[in-house]
């Protein structure tokens, strides 16, 4: 059961004069449980990356396998790939259209071919999962604040009953204490429903939080594809390409260099508190 | 999906006619299409292809681009080929059934089919070497005398540019909203015409929530930065006309010269 790119490469607007590769020679597996988090420059190819994954975009070259199944075959079901691969796009509260919030989230499940009721079970266990609150069931989507219509529209995929679920930037233009809230919504599905899930973000801080692998990605390359801990051990690199690691890898780094003997492969604040203060109980 | 559209769209390049002023590019044009109506005999033809295949090679525009632009009025050039087929009056050449084709039909035909191609080769190769903001600059400074009889010229040109720039931006959106519900499950495709009507409405209702989200920002923006109308505005980039502009009109004015002189000497 995986998910799995074989020597896949994308090219935008071939033959025309504003043709550009977005992806190059991707290989790639995701196995189910997984938690990956998606680092990359804007333009770098990681909404192609993820487009792929659920047949929305064919790639150029290469293939796209679902349980060993070529996506792209003729016969394949993509509207049932869809449902299993479910894929939240950045802001995702511009795709809400419904009268009420609970007729949004039906949208899913009743193009999959569920009856009125089942549907709106689902839809009431999504919105539960997003966190949203059931007075707000019959509320426009409009009138919602910015950090709710979020969670609506992540309720509408996951009312598809995803195996794996794809978020690109679930966060961006969120306030601190509503990117907390959803990211911690997300590593409790993860956990508790034992959904794949793919985190694209900005944020060194949210992903190393988080996740348990990371791909960087950088022009259309996939750079580096491991454990966070190692992943962050190129930091010089990291930089380089206009990306970084998380502010303790730096702070750790700092120290081993004035010649503490803390460990530099932590990537949590938590972690580098531990090594810090048993570097300096050391000392004493 | 939806972004193969020829017709105002832009092909970067550095050759002579992107560089042109604006308003000349847009006067020629208007003289060139002018042109093709003054005439109907071959030797006006001949001059006409000479005159366009030396501008499109001078544009550095591939052909293939060129020709894009015939997509949009295939169906008016097979119907007015037809028509004029079978229903200009002459000498028959060929009978099927009821249907006549006279050799005058046939002139007609291939000359008016020639007309209309070479009109949009001409219009697309304006839209193929001038940007949308610079053709609105130029039509602006163009229409400028019709400010005597309140004509809100500057208005207009703004409103234009702006429609302008939202068609790839609404383009865009339309691609990741069509994208997002489908990765929803929805079919924008299979089904009748009632079933397509009613799955375009996930579709159009972001679609206009989000066009008057970005109008209403812009509108903030422009007020933000004393926007206050065309009064007594200056251009960071005012048009002036160059040696060049002047050659080009010169070259103009020669074909149309050589175009009446066509006309007038052969019959």
């Amino acid at each position: 059961m995986s998910l799995k790119l074989e020597q896949v490469s994308y090219i935008y607007g071939e033959k025309t004069a504003y043709e550009m590769q977005a992806l190059k020679n991707i290989n790639l597996e995701i196995h189910k449980g997984e938690f990956i988090g998606v680092i990359g420059h804007t333009g770098s190819g990681k909404s192609t990356l993820m487009q792929m994954m659920n047949g929305l975009e064919k790639p150029t070259a290469g293939t796209v396998r679902f349980d060993g199944q070529d996506i792209w075959e003729e016969n394949f079901d993509r509207k049932m790939l869809r449902s299993k691969v479910g894929l939240v796009f950045q802001y995702p509260e511009h795709q809400l259209f419904e009268v009420d919030v609970l007729s949004d989230v039906c949208f899913g499940p009743k193009n999959l071919g569920c009856t009125g009721e089942e549907a709106e079970a689902r839809a009431k266990k999504a919105l539960a999962m997003a966190g949203v609150e059931e007075s707000y069931f019959k509320a426009s989507p409009f009138e919602l604040s910015g950090g709710q219509k979020r969670r609506v529209a992540i309720a509408g995929v996951l009312a598809m009953e995803p195996e794996y679920l794809i978020l690109d930037e679930p966060t961006a233009g969120l306030d601190p204490k509503g990117r907390n809230e959803i990211l911690a919504q997300i590593a409790k599905l993860h956990r508790e429903n034992g959904i794949s899930v793919l985190l694209v973000s900005h944020s060194m801080e949210d992903v190393a939080n988080y996740v348990e692998r990371i791909l960087v990605l950088n022009h259309g390359e996939l750079l580096y594809d491991d454990v966070p801990k190692k992943v962050f051990a190129h930091y010089r690199e990291l930089g380089k390409i206009g990306l970084g690691a998380p502010n303790v890898t730096y702070i750790l780094h700092n120290l081993k260099e004035r010649g503490f003997a803390v460990d530099t492969a932590a990537v949590t604040v938590e972690e580098a508190a531990e090594t810090i203060c048993k570097a300096l109980k050391d000392r004493i | 999906m939806i972004r193969d559209i020829t017709i105002g769209q832009y092909y970067p390049a550095d050759s002579l006619l992107h560089r042109l002023d604006p308003r000349t590019k847009i006067v020629c044009t208007l003289l060139y299409v002018i042109s093709l109506f003054l005439f109907s005999n071959l030797t006006g033809y001949l001059i006409a292809t000479v005159f366009l295949c030396m501008m499109i090679w001078l544009s550095k525009v591939p052909v293939f681009f060129i020709f894009k632009g015939i997509r949009a009025i295939l169906f008016l050039l097979i119907i007015t080929v037809v028509f004029n087929l079978f229903l200009v009056p002459g000498e028959p050449v060929v009978t099927i059934w009821k249907l006549t084709i006279t050799d005058k039909g046939i002139r007609t035909a291939v000359f008016t089919a020639f007309r209309l191609v070479y009109l949009i080769f001409g219009s697309s190769l304006m839209t193929l070497t001038t940007t949308p903001n610079q053709l609105t600059d130029g039509l602006e400074r163009l229409m400028n005398p019709l400010r005597i009889v309140k004509v809100p010229v500057h208005e207009l040109a703004m409103m234009m540019s702006i429609a302008l720039r939202f068609i790839p931006i609404l383009l865009e959106e339309t691609d990741k909203i069509m994208k997002a519900q489908i990765a929803r499950g929805a079919d924008f495709e299979s089904g009748n015409l009632v079933k397509k009507a009613k799955s375009l409405v996930p579709l159009l209702v972001p679609l206009f929530v989000s066009a008057f989200r970005r109008a209403t920002d812009l509108a903030m923006a422009m007020e933000a930065r004393c926007y206050r109308g065309g009064n007594g505005r200056t251009k960071m980039k005012p048009l002036v006309y160059q040696p060049r502009d002047y050659i080009a009109y010169g070259v103009t004015i020669l074909y149309i010269v050589a175009i009446a002189v066509a006309v007038r000497f052969t019959k």
